[in-house]
């Protein structure tokens, strides 16, 4: 069974690097100043928000241009919710915030997923675009200016409660998230469940052929992405203790996609390197240490740095092994001699 | 109406019944009245020239595509407003006529994924699908019969034309459904792979009703119990192969002296 154990192998590949990575952000604390404490919980925080953009557009291929409404809503219920001077209950407050972005994927979801292709990536820009001139034009969300968050949730329900505060507690209940976040959906994508959605995602007249009922396993996906991205909200509002309305914009629904991407599609741990190298490279190019004056057009960085990336590695950062591997047996086939037909 | 055949004992048991099927695409008819019974052990040919409505007939009887008018009934039920997949879970399984497979997925993971729609919970999330062992004994036992065994770690879209075609009958059978529609199965297959392919039909007929859509004169004429002839979205004749071959209006219409 080559095949058997070619696949053994690359699980074998994937689970190192899984536990190098966190591994790594584990034992991160030991040598990170603040500065770095701060910047690894936000690479973390959008380490959530895309995976639970990956479930979507890798495990169901749909792409959604709209997720930020779901990050924001996440992130505007943490505040909305918190009373006044006085902090929440985070045993409370953690489950309303995931469960309104829930309900507006719920809803989002059964509406665009009548649509499909270029349509339901409109449909999903349109309602978020929604969300976002709620929060930006009405009173309700303190307008353009935004809203701080004047307390820090308290876990005070269990014994051994702690506060919410930044540095180093929230590095660690975010990384706990993120751990439970990436062994959940594994699990899901490896499930019947998941298995469904895949086949959706490669033939949908087919699955519905065969006995699916599409819809309610395209929602069902949609809606816990809304939750999983409302996660990712939640810990950002915590960490920055400000909400705005750019948190909804669709600039940050395309730059999630742009991490996604950046990764490679299709692969869990693919957000994760994705959203590690977009917020580095973010970084790099605001760096005036670097940069200098240029500094401030960092976007003109970025933008061809991500051009490139697309245009070089088509199967994104976690694709570059595999890549090489091709090239190489190419130009093995190339040199005629030897036979390339093994897979490096 | 019914087939003057052998008679075979207990009568006939019909799977799936239309009637009066009709449908409009804005002034065209492309189905027109067509009223017709498919019944267990039966394979039952429907032939025609290219737009005689073939198609459109299994897609409305499968449920992809709405009757504009007319009845359908899959054992005695009537699912003239049921939705497809409710239709295939209710026992009618589909082939097309263009390939429509996984090509990414293994051709095993094709058959799995398409057992697993007729498991009791098709929807289970945590326990993983490759341990799912209900759906995996259905799909070896379907690649088997296609006589797909032998490359079941293969990507499916990597499969000779003839093995897709034998990959969408194993798909169609892994969900044990007892009304096959088999939309030209035999397309673009060699002498060897239509041989094996009648064989498989000829195997499936005692369990199931099977309707055929299929251009090769000579298969049909060799395997179907009953041939339906469409012209224009209308049934023309309907009847043993005997009886067909000797319609002067089927021979003026279609078949040219076959």
């Amino acid at each position: 069974m080559r095949d058997g154990a070619v696949l053994e192998a690359s699980d074998r590949g994937k689970l190192a690097f899984l536990a190098l990575a966190f591994g790594a952000l584990a034992l991160y604390p030991l040598v990170g100043g603040s500065f770095g404490i701060g910047l690894a919980t936000k690479i973390m925080i959008y380490a959530i928000f895309a995976l639970s953009l990956e479930l979507l557009v890798g495990g169901t291929g749909l792409v959604c241009f709209g997720h930020a409404a779901f990050f924001g809503i996440g992130a505007y219920a943490t505040v909305l919710l918190s009373p006044g001077y006085d902090p929440a209950e985070l045993a409370w407050l953690l489950p309303a915030c995931v469960g309104a972005a829930a309900l507006y994927a719920l809803a989002v979801g059964a509406l665009s997923l009548r649509t499909r292709g270029v349509y339901f990536i409109m449909v999903t820009l349109a309602f978020a675009q929604m969300a976002y001139y709620v929060v930006h034009d009405t009173p309700l969300g303190g307008g353009t200016d935004g809203i701080y968050l004047n307390a820090r949730p308290v876990l005070g329900l269990v014994p051994g409660g702690f506060e919410l505060r930044g540095g180093l507690t929230l590095y660690w209940f975010t990384f706990g998230a993120l751990v439970l976040v990436f062994a959940f959906l594994a699990v899901l994508l490896r499930s019947r469940f998941g298995r469904a959605l895949a086949g959706i995602r490669v033939n949908e007249q087919r699955m519905r052929a065969t006995g699916f009922a599409t819809y309610p396993y395209k929602l069902a996906a949609f809606t816990i992405s809304g939750a999983i991205a409302g996660l990712a909200g939640f810990l950002f509002a915590v960490k920055d203790g400000f909400v705005n309305p750019e948190l909804l914009s669709w600039h940050l629904s395309g730059a999630v996609l742009i991490m996604i991407i950046l990764g490679g599609i299709g692969h869990l741990r693919g957000a994760l390197i994705g959203a590690f190298a977009y917020v580095l490279l973010q970084e790099f190019f605001k760096s005036e240490a670097i940069f200098g004056e240029f500094s401030r057009h960092w976007l003109l960085g970025m933008g061809f740095t991500i051009i490139a990336s697309v245009a070089l590695l088509p199967h994104g950062i976690v694709g570059i092994g595999r890549q090489l591997a091709e090239r190489r047996a190419r130009a093995a086939r190339g040199g005629g001699k030897e036979s390339a037909d093994e897979p490096a | 109406m019914s087939p003057p055949e052998p008679a075979r004992a207990g009568g006939a048991e019909v799977l799936l019944r239309c009637s009066g099927l009709t449908r409009r695409w804005g002034g065209l008819v492309a189905v027109d009245d067509v009223s017709l019974a498919f019944e267990r052990g039966q394979v039952h040919a429907v032939i025609g020239t290219n737009g005689a409505g073939k198609s459109t007939l299994i897609n409305m009887l499968a449920g992809e595509i709405e009757a504009s008018a007319g009845r359908v009934e899959l054992m005695g039920q009537d699912v003239t407003r049921w939705s497809q997949p409710r239709r295939a879970r209710a026992g009618l399984g589909r082939s097309y006529q263009r390939t429509n497979i996984y090509p990414s997925f293994t051709v095993l993971e094709n058959c799995r994924l398409a057992a697993q729609a007729a498991t009791p919970r098709p929807w289970h999330w945590w326990q993983p699908a490759a341990r799912c062992q209900a759906s995996l004994a259905a799909a070896h036992a379907a690649a088997r019969r296609a006589g797909l065994e032998g490359v079941l770690g293969r990507p499916a879209g990597l499969l000779s034309h003839g093995g897709k075609r034998q990959l969408e009958i194993a798909m169609c059978l892994a969900t044990d459904p007892q009304v096959l529609l088999l939309d030209e199965p035999l397309a673009g297959m060699g002498a060897e792979e239509t041989e094996r392919m009648l064989e498989l039909l000829a195997e499936l007929r005692p369990g199931h009703a099977i309707l055929l859509v299929e251009h090769d004169m000579d298969a049909v004429f060799r395997i179907a119990d009953r041939i339906t002839v469409m012209v224009n979205g209308s049934v023309i004749a309907s009847d043993a192969p005997q009886a067909v071959r000797a319609s002067a209006e089927v021979q003026a219409a279609y078949l040219g002296g076959h």
